[in-house]
């Protein structure tokens, strides 16, 4: 199912109705683990991102998501947990006692590719939000594993939060260094941050309001 | 008259079959050039000359399947072509968030504009876009109620249906021509052919004329590399190479290929042009990256945007064709 959904239906509509240019691609990992960050505007996104792999890497790639939303209605649940594969994440953490990563750090242990948006919900279109520091947690409990940091323009154009109307826009995909971790979080949030916005520096986009 | 029936093997009309080969040899040609160079200069970077061939060869392959496999292929192709040019064009001007509901109809405007076509409906084909089209899209805008930057987004859209859509859709008109006075013939592919060859050709020659010989430059403030020489280069040899071709690959007599040539030559020059102005204007280089090599899709239709409309209604005054009027 999920093979049929990515190769018949994801695919042929983001690279021919949309059209992906994607910038520096061999900066990507060739398999996991690995930890794919980027920016959140559609729900076109974790789609864009999983298309940037081949097709029979496809069941190691997992989208976190938050629980609260996916999870309110079982076919939105069952979409998400089974097409998409995604990864639960307990935006509020209820439970205490969990540590609320332990789930990612499961799918790292077993050599997935883990697709996070830091900025925590797709936000306004077409702007970068501040980056939520359950990356560098991430980060420190898994030194070793790579963090691919990844700007993505025009997917809020083409279906924007609040939005039920696709409009087939060019998509411009930059794939940044691989990041590790460092001594402490602040400098780790600075470092990625900073390689977020050069990375939107290196297009220039037409204007949007 | 060329005998309709003289066919070869793959069931081409002789001269057709011919153009296709020499084209091939011309890309056969170039890639042993790349080649060799590459053999005797390994120090040098051929990296952009090698996929500009090779986006060449893709071009040349796509193109002739879908002019050769039938009517219903080439339009749909065309569609295709006009759908990836408007998307390209969409996604590099500035548009506004309340403009996406208008976008989405031009694209609509795409299957319509190239219906028509397969329909031989003249009437609505040369009217759709600019009357109903025309009215619709800013109809639709005002019904969202933004009136901030309306202005820029009505003009801005309907330019872009007008050469992406409009424009481009003539070439696909040009294909399904067929002349009340010999209704068996089927002069279009003919005429696709010359029109495409003699306009990519028109670049090719005018960047090599300008490479050899260009020292003033004829628009210095839109497109720095474009000369005189160039430009006068580029017409003379489109108005030999169209005079040779055009009597041996359509029904146009020497004359008419001689006119066509110029019409081509220098039409071509401004529509590439007219797409450098976009492009400086948005401080961009290239208007995407779907043809390595090449840039975007509009960077290889800039010219044909505007010779393809002035070469269809060469032809189509020159003769007489069957078509539907106002009504069908």
């Amino acid at each position: 199912m999920r093979f049929l959904f990515f190769a018949i239906f994801v695919r042929p509509l983001l690279i021919i109705i949309l059209g992906l240019h994607v910038r520096h691609k061999s900066r990507l990992p060739k398999k996991g683990p690995a930890i794919i960050v980027a920016n959140h505007n559609s729900h076109l996104d974790a789609l864009a991102l999983i298309c940037l792999f081949p097709l029979r890497l496809l069941l190691s790639i997992k989208p976190v998501a938050a629980q609260d939303y996916f999870y309110r209605n079982p076919l939105l649940k069952w979409f998400a947990l089974n097409i998409m594969g995604i990864i639960p994440l307990d935006r509020k953490m209820r439970s205490k006692k969990k540590n609320p990563l332990s789930d990612i750090n499961e799918s790292l242990s077993k050599n997935e590719i883990v697709i996070l948006f830091p900025e925590g919900s797709r936000g306004s279109p077409e702007s970068l939000g501040d980056f939520k520091a359950g990356i560098a947690h991430l980060a420190k409990q898994n030194p070793e594993v790579p963090v691919i940091p990844v700007f993505m323009h025009g997917l809020g154009k083409v279906l924007p939060k609040g939005e039920a109307l696709l409009v087939p826009f060019f998509i411009d995909l930059f794939i940044g260094e691989p990041l590790f971790w460092v001594s402490d979080k602040i400098s780790y949030m600075e470092t990625l941050s900073s390689t977020m916005t050069s990375l939107a520096e290196e297009g220039s986009f037409p204007s949007w309001d | 008259m060329k005998d309709p029936k003289a066919q070869n093997l793959l069931g081409l009309p002789e001269e057709i079959f011919f153009a296709l080969c020499v084209i091939g040899g011309v890309l056969i040609t170039a890639s042993l050039i790349v080649f060799i160079l590459t053999k005797l200069k390994p120090q040098n970077d051929f990296d952009s000359l090698t996929q500009r061939v090779k986006s060449w060869w893709v071009m040349a392959v796509v193109f002739t399947l879908a002019i050769l496999m039938s009517e219903k292929v080439s339009i749909v192709f065309f569609g295709l072509v006009s759908f990836l040019a408007l998307k390209e064009f969409f996604s590099l001007i500035p548009t506004r968030r309340a403009d996406r509901r208008a976008l989405f109809w031009g694209y609509l405007a795409i299957p319509l504009q190239y219906y028509w076509i397969h329909q031989e409906w003249y009437g609505l084909f040369i009217i759709f876009i600019p009357v109903y089209m025309f009215l619709f899209i800013p109809l639709r805008m005002v019904l969202i109620g933004q009136t901030d930057g309306y202005i820029k987004s009505v003009g801005t859209i309907h330019w872009g249906l007008m050469l992406n859509v409009f424009c481009l859709s003539h070439t696909a008109f040009l294909l399904i021509l067929k002349r009340n006075d010999f209704p068996g013939e089927l002069p279009g592919i003919g005429l696709v052919l010359f029109l495409v060859i003699m306009t990519q050709l028109n670049d090719v020659f005018q960047f090599i004329w300008g490479k050899l010989f260009g020292r003033a430059k004829i628009l210095p403030s839109v497109s720095p590399g474009k000369t005189w020489a160039g430009f006068i280069g580029g017409v003379l040899t489109c108005i030999i190479i169209a005079w040779v071709l055009g009597p041996f690959l359509t029904i146009l007599d020497p004359k008419q290929s001689l006119i066509s040539g110029f019409i081509i030559g220098v039409s071509g020059f401004f529509g590439d042009v007219n797409l450098s102005a976009l492009k400086r204007d948005m401080n961009i280089k290239d208007s995407g990256s779907l043809l390595p090599g090449h840039g975007g899709i509009l960077d290889r239709v800039d010219s044909l945007t505007y010779t393809s409309p002035l070469f269809f209604h060469f032809v189509y005054w020159s003769f007489d064709f069957h078509t539907f009027g106002a009504t069908l």
